[in-house]
């Protein structure tokens, strides 16, 4: 049976061999459009949704799928004119410009990233095999309590940041993912995945998945570690193989 | 028989307000002399947000009990201060409904909706921070550029005016808190980073009509001009976005004004771009500008001078001094003589490194610029404070200011375009993100910053005591005749401090952000204090038994 991530990397691979022109599904956009539709992103729209597009509750906008619009077209149109009675204003852009912050969010600049040039299918071999990358990532990368889901991770990611995710896994640390030492004033110590902290509190999941709070009046020392559970790939994979996974990575593009 | 008394006292109180003259300028004026009402935004003309109310002490502080909650039909962000007159307590629910509600019971007595334009595009989500009120007309400016006269006692509009060229479609919003000086009704635009031309405007408070206005970028001709390169100014910025305040002695009024347009690229506009990032001291008669002072000239950090310009008299080197306090966004405070705009003191109250220090006029040197490949700066680029109110207390002589500290941002040049409507700013700072989730997690290191209150002392330039929080800061401070001092922040508690020493006293939780500032009021014998929080306002006093 095929899995799910064998069809995309198919489909990665047509994308590929198809060249620019695919860029964008509904436009031919070359990448110096898209990359004016990441400026105008950041011109326009960060302000409030963020650099990464998820600074709005409940809104991811590279994460490929969108409340409101199933077409690019009607995100499009979105954008130019705003969602009445909510705080999305309309944008005076015009209707290519318009397109090419869709492509932009759609992580067109993405499909043939520059520097994945490993094979994707060896790279998923190493995912789900050597690599032991499914033990916290889970399953097809779908996440676990302790780590990320990889699911969409070549839209919100470029080739450059993933290769120095597996070499440098400490380098930048997802703030989801930030694992929490406390030490008690009665002398225990427990270790977690910080989930919130305030001047008062601190809460975070344990090694054995409980959800614990804990007044801080009553705790002796609370340090957010500098480490990450990843361990670095750098003395433990070639560096073809590292092109590898992140050629697979690469291919992780969410729902679509 | 106790709630028929209390029903009795209402109408009474409410008959107050509307059979005689209401509050007058007098009462604006004199609002020491009735601590029972909260008669404008920051409490009095001169922006101390202090309660000269008593009942509430640090001994009696930890028997608050929450007495009502208003829960706003708006997810919006909840910025207002209420206004209390009489027993009434009037706010702007997110973007533009006006709602007056029992002070004692929290019970809504009308609402006033007004529905604005699609066209309207706030920088930063449709905010609104609240009311003023003259005789017995409550006034709001919206984010689609009208300014609003209501009949406060059921919110019928008196009238009803667009403010000329507040365009929405070009970015332009009123999101301010109206002062009133007189019988004028003072509001000035938001849209700082739409590329919009400031100003600062007075509007007759009977009609509407517009009496005078001052233009925050002068144009071609104009004294300071000559501070932007070509026809920069036209897109020059310099919004207003927090209430000002007013001087009698003087007649002065003064407003602090937003960035340059471009936010972060300087270059298309050559010079010190006056007066963006300046307070502004303008003749309350006739608009006309008196004096001024440039906090960050050629600002490319987005450090807006929207804050309230608090008036204190306080004693510098032996000598009473009739000053001006100013904890400004760029991560410095400063003292100025506010009647004549004279540079007395300034310095940070966070880390600061766009620039050196400053001169003996306090222009700041050796100032940096961005750069194509990005410039880590201090502080963060919403600033070491914002648009939230400071506080100043008579009885301490300390100056209470929310403050992000050690807070700092990537700030990155890149080209950016003018077109009308359109954000026109630059590439956003990236870095640490210290932005409201709209909820309160922090998962962030302390490394990457934290919030406090910060007592900074005028008479020495010292910093008297800081209350650290984990987490940042969107709340305005009052302080309390009693040495209190109230606030808030984004772990989502409204907390009492001690005034002298910043200990720690009381705190609730609110369940959410909490982007407002405090205030007091009082019914009978009853003192309350407020806060908005989240989508909701709370309003706090102590249990009836420990009164």
């Amino acid at each position: 049976m095929m899995t799910r991530m064998s069809t995309r990397v198919l489909l990665w691979a047509a994308a590929t061999l198809a060249g620019s022109a695919s860029l964008g599904a509904q436009h031919n956009f070359t990448p110096s459009d898209v990359e004016n539709g990441g400026r105008l992103y950041q011109s326009a729209c960060a302000g409030c949704h963020g650099a990464a597009g998820d600074q709005v509750p409940g809104t991811a906008l590279r994460s490929g799928t969108f409340r409101r619009a199933t077409t690019d077209d009607e995100i499009a149109r979105i954008i130019r004119t705003g969602i009445p009675g909510t705080s999305m204003p309309p944008n005076p852009v015009s209707e290519t410009e318009a397109a090419t912050i869709v492509a932009w969010l759609k992580g067109a600049d993405r499909l043939s990233p520059r520097g994945a040039t490993g094979d994707p299918v060896r790279g998923e071999l190493l995912f789900n095999g050597n690599g032991k990358c499914v033990s916290c990532h889970g399953p097809n990368g779908s996440g676990s309590r302790h780590a990320p889901a990889l699911l969409d991770i070549g839209v919100i990611r470029q080739p450059s940041e993933l290769s120095r995710a597996l070499l440098e896994p400490e380098a930048d640390i997802n703030t989801d993912f930030r694992t929490v030492r406390i030490t008690t004033r009665a002398g225990a110590t427990i270790t977690g995945r910080l989930l919130n902290q305030s001047s008062y509190s601190i809460q975070l999941l344990d090694a054995a998945d409980r959800l614990r709070s804990f007044d801080r009046a009553g705790l002796r020392e609370v340090t957010i570690l500098p480490t990450s559970p990843m361990p670095s790939y750098a003395g433990t994979f070639s560096p073809q193989e590292i092109a590898d996974m992140v050629a697979f990575l690469s291919t992780q593009r969410g729902a679509r | 028989m106790r709630r028929a008394l209390l029903i009795i006292s209402m109408a009474a109180l409410v008959a107050k307000v509307h059979g005689q003259e209401g509050i007058t300028f007098d009462r604006l004026l004199k609002t020491a002399a009735e601590p029972q009402n909260w008669l404008t935004y920051s409490g009095d003309l001169g922006g101390q947000r202090h309660t000269r109310l008593t009942q509430i002490t640090p001994a009696n502080v930890r028997q608050l009990e929450q007495q009502w909650v208003f829960q706003a039909q708006s997810l919006e962000k909840f910025e207002a201060t209420p206004l209390a007159v009489d027993g009434v307590v009037y706010t702007v629910q997110a973007p533009n409904d006006v709602v007056a509600i029992d002070g004692a019971t929290g019970r809504v007595f009308w609402t006033y909706a007004h529905a604005n334009s699609t066209q309207v595009r706030p920088c930063c989500g449709r905010v609104n921070r609240g009311l003023a009120i003259l005789r017995d007309t409550l006034f709001m400016g919206t984010l689609d550029g009208f300014l609003i006269a209501l009949d406060a006692r059921d919110g019928r509009e008196l009238w009803k005016v667009r403010v000329a060229g507040a365009r929405p479609e070009a970015g332009y919003a009123f999101t301010v808190a109206p002062l009133v000086v007189k019988d004028r009704v003072i509001v000035g635009p938001a849209g700082g980073d739409f590329g919009i031309r400031g100003f600062i405007a007075a509007f007759d408070a009977a009609t509407g009509a517009e009496v005078w206005r001052f233009y925050t970028v002068p144009a071609t001709g104009e004294p300071g001009n000559d501070t932007w390169a070509g026809a920069s100014w036209r897109t020059g910025g310099a919004a207003i976005w927090t209430t000002g305040t007013y001087d009698p002695e003087t007649n002065l009024t003064f407003w602090g004004t937003g960035n340059p347009g471009p936010d972060w690229n300087g270059d298309s506009r050559m010079g010190d771009n006056l007066y963006a990032d300046s307070v502004v001291a303008l003749d309350a008669d006739t608009g006309r500008l008196k004096w001024h002072f440039q906090f960050t000239p050629h600002d490319e950090f987005d450090y807006d001078a929207t804050q309230v310009p608090v008036l204190a008299d306080v004693q510098l080197q032996g000598r009473r001094r009739k000053a001006m306090l100013f904890a400004n966004r760029n991560g410095l405070w400063y003292v100025l003589d506010r009647t004549t705009g004279e540079f007395l003191s300034g310095k940070p109250f966070t880390k600061v490194t766009w620039t050196t220090g400053l001169d003996g006029k306090g222009r700041p040197l050796d100032v940096v610029s961005p750069t194509p490949e990005g410039l880590r700066v201090y502080p963060h680029v919403v600033g070491g404070t914002n648009w939230y109110s400071p506080s100043y207390s008579p009885r301490t002589g300390l100056f209470y200011v929310p403050a992000w500290m050690d807070t700092s941002a990537t700030f990155v040049k890149s080209p950016v375009e003018y077109v009308e409507g359109r954000a026109f700013l630059g590439t956003l700072p990236g870095g640490t993100t210290l932005r409201a989730e709209g909820k309160a997690i922090n998962r962030r290191l302390p490394s990457e910053g934290y919030g406090a209150i910060l007592a900074l002392d005028p008479r020495t330039g010292e910093r008297a005591w800081m209350f650290r929080m984990d987490d940042v800061t969107d709340a305005g401070v009052l302080s309390t005749a009693t040495d209190l001092v109230f606030s808030g922040g984004r772990e989502g508690f409204f907390f009492a401090l001690d005034a002298k020493t910043g200990a720690p006293l009381w705190k609730a939780n609110v369940g959410g952000l909490v982007q407002a500032g405090p205030m007091s009021y009082a019914i009978g014998q009853r003192q309350y204090v407020a806060v908005a929080a989240g989508h909701s306002l709370f309003a706090y006093a102590l249990r009836q038994a420990d009164r």
